[in-house]
């Protein structure tokens, strides 16, 4: 076998036709659209053109998928974690890896697209916001090789929470500004971004970093995301002879759960689930699960569910994640669900976090706790499925960033002999 | 002539010929109790008054009017308070222009209909929400022009021409042109670049044609009154709240420094 065989160039299989596109308004159903700002309007309108543009040139996707292969690393493997199938006693559980990207998530795959974009436009400077840091180390790291200037808005709260994430940022020479409005989490990052973004759109490009926000961005973010689903798609056929029977993903504002579900949307004997984070359980405040428990509002330029109270003012949210800590949610998804192409499922965070220990302990791979969401549902999902099923899960990030948080919660645990 | 009272307010100033004056406050902002008085003082020397609906997340606005924001929530105001402020502001001016400026989500939770009615009855003439372009004016143009409520636009020095006319098409009232590319509170730009695009504008349509964001000194209103229809001053005024003790106190100050604005356009016309 030779080295090629070991790693089959995927590239063939990546279909570059836009399906399911919203209408020109950038509308899915009644969700998404273009809430925004005079000032943003017509910047919104020059991504949208240079998108369709180059999404149009062979050029730009050439050296997209070429940096995607020799970059980022793609393709990912699909993983049939056989121990964990095991262990759960119910449907093959296979693993998406994209926790085998270069920057440990599935962020860079959207930001080495819109970087790419920033370049065609002539943007010297981007600016991103971010939770887990995930998307801003993807973005300061794209950044870096294009030799762009980089402004990362943080919460303050998050910092906190992914210390390691702040000094990856701040290596490949990021200047990360910490957010002290409202909750300090991801929605004061977003519109902090926002803000500075409305007074510099001249020059410089924003890096949004998920399937949600006005349109271009939830229809952009998708198409680069989609290399999850369709490599998914083409692997789980190659590996079990046919489609998955349920396809997972975890979803804070929706980038890595759009990418994977997506192309399975005309497979209508795939089962799309979507997991949000239960935080402390859907009953009280504490959580944030959009789609389960908000209603239709309009946040950061698109019109989908949202967590807010009666007034319409939006709630702050909690998850152990960062990354699913997040009051909205992609247009796309709530319209997906609406349509009945959409299941709902949730994991609190007690869940996620006994997921990331059995993961980590049966199959050697310490998950991201975002994507322990998922796996968290999937188990249970698989659990009730037969063993000739299979169960598609994202395992959207590496949990390297989670050590300090996980370190707090489990630390003594660990010390006095973890079972 | 309520329906019309917005461009009665214009009228009215071309023949005293002069530029309109519009404050901004965050109604509720320090409290609701308080938030009543400054509004009523401002009331005195403005001819059109933005009466801002505190917001969780006032994506548009700077720090001193976040900061506003925060105030009036965490003082529990509701937008039952929001509208029970700009009653009292209309039974006490007849002749004053009210208009309710704030988020899209305010208006959409309660739902576009009820939030009409409402504003309606409490005596609004106007409504601008940040966040809904003319594009997407299908959710609510219709039902604010059923109720006789004007839907103010906004434009800004990244409006093209196509968007001038967009927004002359669908807006009614006035056109609230933003000075600069930046969030409100910000410094203001070179006056000729300003005065160049409000001419433009100006050119392109026949309703008034107001500028604000970055306006603080009487000076600047006067330089800003020589070329536009309105001059809208807004962290200036909010900003009064935070740099004076009680309420008393900053509404004497809200209320000289609106004075010599009005002044200063009535001189400077
Ligand atoms: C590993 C990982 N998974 C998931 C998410 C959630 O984002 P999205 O819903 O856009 O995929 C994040 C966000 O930071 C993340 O870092």
């Amino acid at each position: 076998m030779s080295l090629s065989d070991q790693k089959p160039d995927l590239t063939s299989i990546y279909n570059l036709e836009i399906k399911h596109a919203p209408d020109a308004g950038g509308h899915f159903g009644r969700f998404g659209g273009r809430f925004a700002a005079e000032t943003l309007m017509q910047p919104l309108q020059e991504i949208e053109d240079a998108f369709f543009e180059a999404w149009a040139d062979p050029a730009f996707h050439a050296e997209r998928l070429d940096l995607l292969k020799n970059y980022v690393g793609r393709s990912t493997p699909l993983y049939h974690a056989k121990h964990l199938s095991r262990e759960v006693g119910g449907a093959q559980i296979y693993l998406k890896r994209e926790d085998l990207n270069h920057t440990g998530a599935h962020k860079v795959n959207n930001t080495i697209g819109q970087a790419l974009l920033a370049r065609r436009m002539g943007k010297k400077k981007v600016i991103a916001e971010t939770g887990a840091g995930q998307h801003g180390v993807a973005t300061a790291t794209v950044a870096a090789m294009f030799n762009m200037e980089c402004h990362i808005y943080m919460g303050r709260e998050d910092i906190r929470r992914q210390a390691p994430n702040v000094f990856r940022m701040k290596l490949l020479g990021a200047n990360v500004v910490p957010v002290d409005s409202g909750t300090a989490t991801l929605k004061d990052a977003v519109n902090e971004a926002l803000r500075v973004w409305v007074a510099s759109c001249e020059d410089t490009y924003y890096i949004f970093g998920t399937a949600a926000g006005p349109h271009p961005f939830p229809l952009m973010v998708r198409q680069f995301h989609t290399v999850i689903g369709q490599e998914a798609r083409a692997q789980c056929i190659e590996q079990t002879g046919r489609l998955p029977d349920v396809a997972v993903a975890c979803v804070g504002g929706g980038s890595n759960a759009i990418g994977l579900l997506h192309p399975f949307y005309d497979d209508a004997d795939v089962k799309l689930v979507a997991v949000e984070a239960g935080g402390h359980g859907l009953d009280g405040d504490e959580h944030a699960a959009s789609l389960a428990a908000g209603k239709p509002g309009i946040i950061h330029g698109s019109l989908s569910y949202l967590l807010e109270d009666e007034e319409g003012q939006v709630k702050g949210t909690h998850s152990i994640s960062a990354g699913l800590d997040y009051p909205g949610v992609g247009p796309e998804l709530a319209n997906m669900l609406e349509a009945g192409r959409l299941d709902l499922d949730a994991a609190t965070d007690t869940q996620a976090l006994d997921a990331f220990k059995l993961l980590t302990r049966c199959e050697g791979i310490i998950p991201a706790l975002e994507s322990s969401h998922a796996l968290a549902a999937g188990m249970r999902i698989a659990a009730a499925m037969r063993p000739d099923q299979t169960v598609l899960i994202n395992l959207s990030g590496r949990g390297d960033k989670d050590m300090g948080t996980v370190f707090e919660l489990l630390g003594d645990e660990i010390e006095g002999g973890w079972k | 002539m309520s329906q019309m009272r917005l461009s009665e307010v214009f009228k009215r100033c071309k023949t005293e010929g002069r530029a309109a004056l519009i404050g901004y406050l965050t109604a509720g902002d320090p409290d609701v109790a308080s938030s009543h008085k400054l509004l009523a003082r401002l009331a005195s020397h403005v001819d059109i008054i933005e009466v801002g609906m505190p917001f969780s997340d006032p994506m548009a606005d700077g720090p001193v009017i976040q900061a506003a924001s925060e105030r009036a929530l965490a003082s529990g105001t509701k937008i039952a308070d929001v509208f029970a402020i700009t009653a009292e502001l209309r039974s006490a001016n007849p002749e004053l222009g009210i208009v309710l400026m704030g988020y899209a989500n305010i208006a959409y939770a309660m739902g576009f209909e009820t939030f009409a009615q409402k504003a309606k009855a409490a005596g609004a003439d106007g409504v601008l929400l940040v966040d809904i372009p003319p594009e997407e004016g299908g959710i609510c143009d219709a039902i604010f022009a059923a109720h006789g409520l004007d839907r103010i636009l906004l434009l800004s020095p990244t409006s093209t021409d196509e968007r001038i006319r967009l927004a002359d098409q669908k807006g009614t009232g006035f056109i609230y042109y933003v000075s600069l590319t930046g969030i409100t509170g910000a410094e203001m730009g070179a006056m000729d670049g300003i005065r160049e695009k409000t001419r433009h504008i100006q050119s392109m349509t026949d309703k008034p044609v107001c500028v604000g964001f970055g306006v603080k000194t009487p000076q600047q209103v006067a330089d800003v009154a020589a070329f536009a229809d309105g001059v809208v001053v807004g962290s200036h005024f909010v900003s009064q709240i935070t740099s004076h003790d009680g309420t008393d106190a900053i509404a004497d100050a809200l209320g000289s420094s609106a004075l010599a604005m009005h002044q200063a356009i009535a001189s400077g016309a």
